[in-house]
């Protein structure tokens, strides 16, 4: 178990999303963080459910689908390795708004939303750096999806 | 593997180049809804002229009209023409639905090609969208015959969705070999699909390549080559070493009629392929 914890720690140190920030504040979600693995198919998020956490992937993929009544499910973005799933814990009404599926066994590291931010709230500097890796993510996955609406491969 | 150096002339087959020459189509394959590849064997003679990859046809279509189709077969299989025509007009409605036994005008081949040389004892990358492949297969299969020449090989192919793959097979077969990466991406799918999604300029983070010794080729929609060519210049690929294939509006094929002019090219004599560095300034024009 200890072991395990061990190796927790070193995964959640090491993800490319996280690797480099202050040592203090990975100190201080590490609590907060737990391993979760997932079979091809599985549910990992669903659109409507409450957001309680970020999640690393460490391996795997898992495809970010669209559900509309009276259409097919749309995967509209796949999450791979060092990339991550997720910032709707951060705001309220923190519920999520895509399905994420596991289209390969996945393997991930969760961060509970509530300890998540209590910490930033509490380390203002490192909450800083914290958002300089996560609004390029959402910029990119902004990006991403103004591109996908041009259907460039159109004739 | 071409000898000669980027942008050679290659000796056109007919005594004028406004002629087009009988060529035979010997198969069809229908590669998605709209889609097809067609083969083209000669009617006189057993062989057709050399190409370079990267150059296209003037294919003719008789009594409709005429069309600038990219080489999509391999350089070393001298009995036939391979092309892969989407269905998107008059003319390429008709090249795409032609039965084999129908006969078919040809001309060219014309354009400059690819520099395969330049990418000699570097790491080679491919990135394509959409129709963007079949410019860019005669280059896999020069490599794939010549590949001690090159070290890593990369590639990149990106979709609109999984039913617009082309070389569906094809690819299936470059996927299991260990001498290259090829990557698959499309913009949307299904649950029947368990690649990736997204866009293909998304997949240059993973690509593995030494930036300051890797040529690239680019083939697809000019705003995924522009991302695309700004995502290498990040990684360190050298803007001299990134090469992309324009096709805008080419009529006559030979540089005299001026349709497919883009600054000072006209791409069906100075291109399809040119060097990232010659277009960049064009392609960050708006309305240009």
């Amino acid at each position: 178990m200890k072991e395990d914890r061990r190796e927790l720690a070193r995964e959640l140190r090491t993800h490319p999303f996280l690797q480099g920030l202050d040592p203090g504040f990975l100190d201080a979600i590490e609590g907060a963080t737990q391993e979760r693995e997932f079979e091809t198919g599985d549910p990992v998020v669903r659109e409507g459910e409450p957001a309680g956490e970020l999640i690393l992937v460490l391996q795997g993929k898992i495809g970010l689908e669209l559900v509309a009544p009276d259409r097919p499910r749309l995967s509209l973005l796949t999450v791979g390795p060092g990339e991550i799933v997720g910032w709707s814990w951060l705001l309220p009404p923190r519920i999520w708004q895509v399905d994420g599926r596991a289209l390969k066994a996945t393997r991930v590291l969760t961060i509970e939303g509530n300890a998540l931010r209590k910490v930033l709230e509490d380390r203002p500097k490192d909450a800083y750096q914290f958002m300089l890796r996560l609004v390029p993510v959402i910029s990119r996955r902004l990006h991403i999806a103004r591109i996908q609406v041009m259907d460039i491969h159109a004739v | 593997m071409p000898s000669e150096p980027f942008g050679a002339p290659v000796p056109q087959e007919s005594g004028t180049p406004w002629a087009p020459v009988p060529y035979r189509v010997s198969e069809r394959t229908q590669e998605t809804a709209d889609t097809a590849t067609i083969e083209l064997e000669p009617l006189e003679g057993t062989r057709r002229p050399d190409f370079l990859p990267g150059q296209f046809n003037m294919l003719y279509a008789p009594n409709i009209g005429e069309a600038a189709i990219s080489i999509a077969g391999s350089p070393s299989d001298l009995r036939r023409w391979v092309h892969t025509v989407r269905s998107a007009g008059k003319t390429t409605d008709a090249l795409a639905q032609v039965r084999v036994g129908d006969v078919l005008g040809v001309r060219g081949p014309y354009g400059k090609g690819w520099p395969l040389h330049e990418a000699e004892g570097k790491d080679l990358l491919l990135v394509v969208g959409g129709l963007g492949l079949p410019p860019l297969r005669p280059v896999l299969y020069e490599v794939l015959s010549h590949r001690d020449r090159f070290r890593r090989v990369e590639i990149a192919y990106g979709a609109r969705t999984p039913k617009d793959l082309v070389y569906y097979e094809e690819i299936q077969r470059w996927r299991g070999r260990d001498d290259l990466r090829f990557q698959v991406t499309v913009d949307r799918a299904g649950t029947e699909w368990y690649g990736d999604v997204g866009i293909v300029t998304q997949r240059i983070p993973d690509m593995r390549f030494e930036g300051s010794s890797t040529v690239a080729f680019l083939c697809g929609p000019e705003i995924m080559m522009k991302g695309t060519a700004r995502a290498l210049q990040e990684r360190g690929v050298l803007t001299s070493r990134i090469y992309v294939s324009m096709e805008r509006n080419m009529k006559c094929g030979i540089g005299q009629c001026g349709h497919c002019q883009f600054g000072p090219y006209l791409l069906c004599r100075d291109g399809p392929v040119l060097p990232y560095a010659s277009v960049e300034r064009f392609l960050a024009l708006r309305e240009f």
